[in-house]
């Protein structure tokens, strides 16, 4: 884990670049985030920066939390994330710009927690290719897991055997993505291919 | 917001400089080409049987009969690649989408003028 951001994926585009190509890209608006909490040797045993992004109204946050952001002299915000071995040093209070910590053509780590599918089969899940025909007198076999380990010996089905369950909605981590553009105007961060998640979801954006 | 921001994305890869041309139109399609070091101009003639897609991610075809085969290119209508779109001929047909054409040689292929207007 290194310095990051907090952002919030927009959707997909597709961008040129400088040789004409068309690259597929995913646009995140990130930050500007604010450090609301500077963690240090004592008392907290261990270095890191709190960041807060995405104003939320004073009537939705408990009072505790007012006081947190009230130290930190900013308006109260939805998505609080912690950041280890935060990479500048920064203060209480401090807002971090998308291109104080990101460049072009750098290469990224992006978490997120992906789109949820409920709970699914075999086929989906752990792309299984089912076992049965359409014909040859078999039935509804077709998207089938097969078996599921030996009989008698040893009479029990092993931990770890891959079977139909919830699908999605965990947390996922995408590394190496590579940063398109940046558009610094509109908090604007331009991330090649994919990245977990549903639109409108919070998304970590960490430095490698 | 965030519609918003996806709109700003997409207005910075938009070009204004592409003319009003539909499927029937006959189009010269000036192309970059580089070359190792250099880059020159390749132009491409025929007529554009489709448009298709929105935003930046528009694209569309041209077909031209070239020594008796028949070629079609697909360019995206925005891309830095293509240096220029001349309309040649605008022509009147009742389809959006001239997949027929393709069937066609000859005499048969001919697309009526527009006389006026758009």
């Amino acid at each position: 884990m290194s310095s990051g951001l907090i952002g919030k994926k927009v959707g997909m585009t597709s961008v040129f670049d400088d040789e004409g190509n068309n690259v597929a890209c995913t646009v995140v608006e990130a930050g500007p985030n604010v450090v609301t909490q500077v963690k240090s040797g004592s008392p907290d045993g261990y270095s890191a920066v709190q960041l807060g992004f995405d104003n939320v109204k004073e009537k939705n946050v408990t009072q505790a939390m007012l006081g947190h952001f009230e130290k930190a002299g900013c308006p109260p915000k939805r998505m609080l994330s912690e950041f280890r071995d935060f990479g500048e040093s920064v203060e209480l209070g401090d807002v971090v710009h998308v291109d104080d910590l990101f460049e072009e053509e750098e290469r990224i780590d992006v978490v997120g927690v992906s789109k949820g599918k409920g709970f699914q089969g075999v086929v989906k899940r752990h792309g299984f290719s089912g076992v049965g025909m359409m014909t040859h007198g078999q039935s509804d076999r077709q998207r089938h897991p097969g078996s599921i380990g030996a009989s008698a010996d040893p009479s029990r089905v092993f931990k770890g055997v891959r079977m139909a369950g919830q699908t999605g909605g965990d947390r996922t981590k995408i590394q190496n993505l590579r940063v398109v553009r940046i558009l610094a105007d509109q908090n604007a961060i331009l991330i090649h291919g994919s990245v977990p998640g549903p639109k409108s979801e919070y998304v970590k954006l960490h430095k490698k | 917001m965030a519609t918003d921001l996806m709109s700003v994305v997409e207005a910075t890869q938009l070009r204004d400089d592409v003319p009003a041309f539909d499927s029937g139109d006959t189009v010269n399609v000036h192309l970059r080409v580089v070359e190792g070091e250099k880059e020159r101009i390749q132009q491409f003639e025929g007529v554009c049987l489709s448009r298709r897609g929105s935003g930046p991610n528009e694209t569309f075809t041209v077909r031209k009969v070239s020594e008796g085969v028949g070629v079609e290119r697909i360019f995206p209508i925005h891309s830095p690649r293509v240096a220029k779109i001349e309309v040649v001929r605008r022509g009147a047909v009742n389809r959006s989408k001239l997949t027929y054409l393709r069937g066609l040689s000859g005499k048969d292929a001919r697309i009526q003028e527009q006389i006026r207007g758009n």
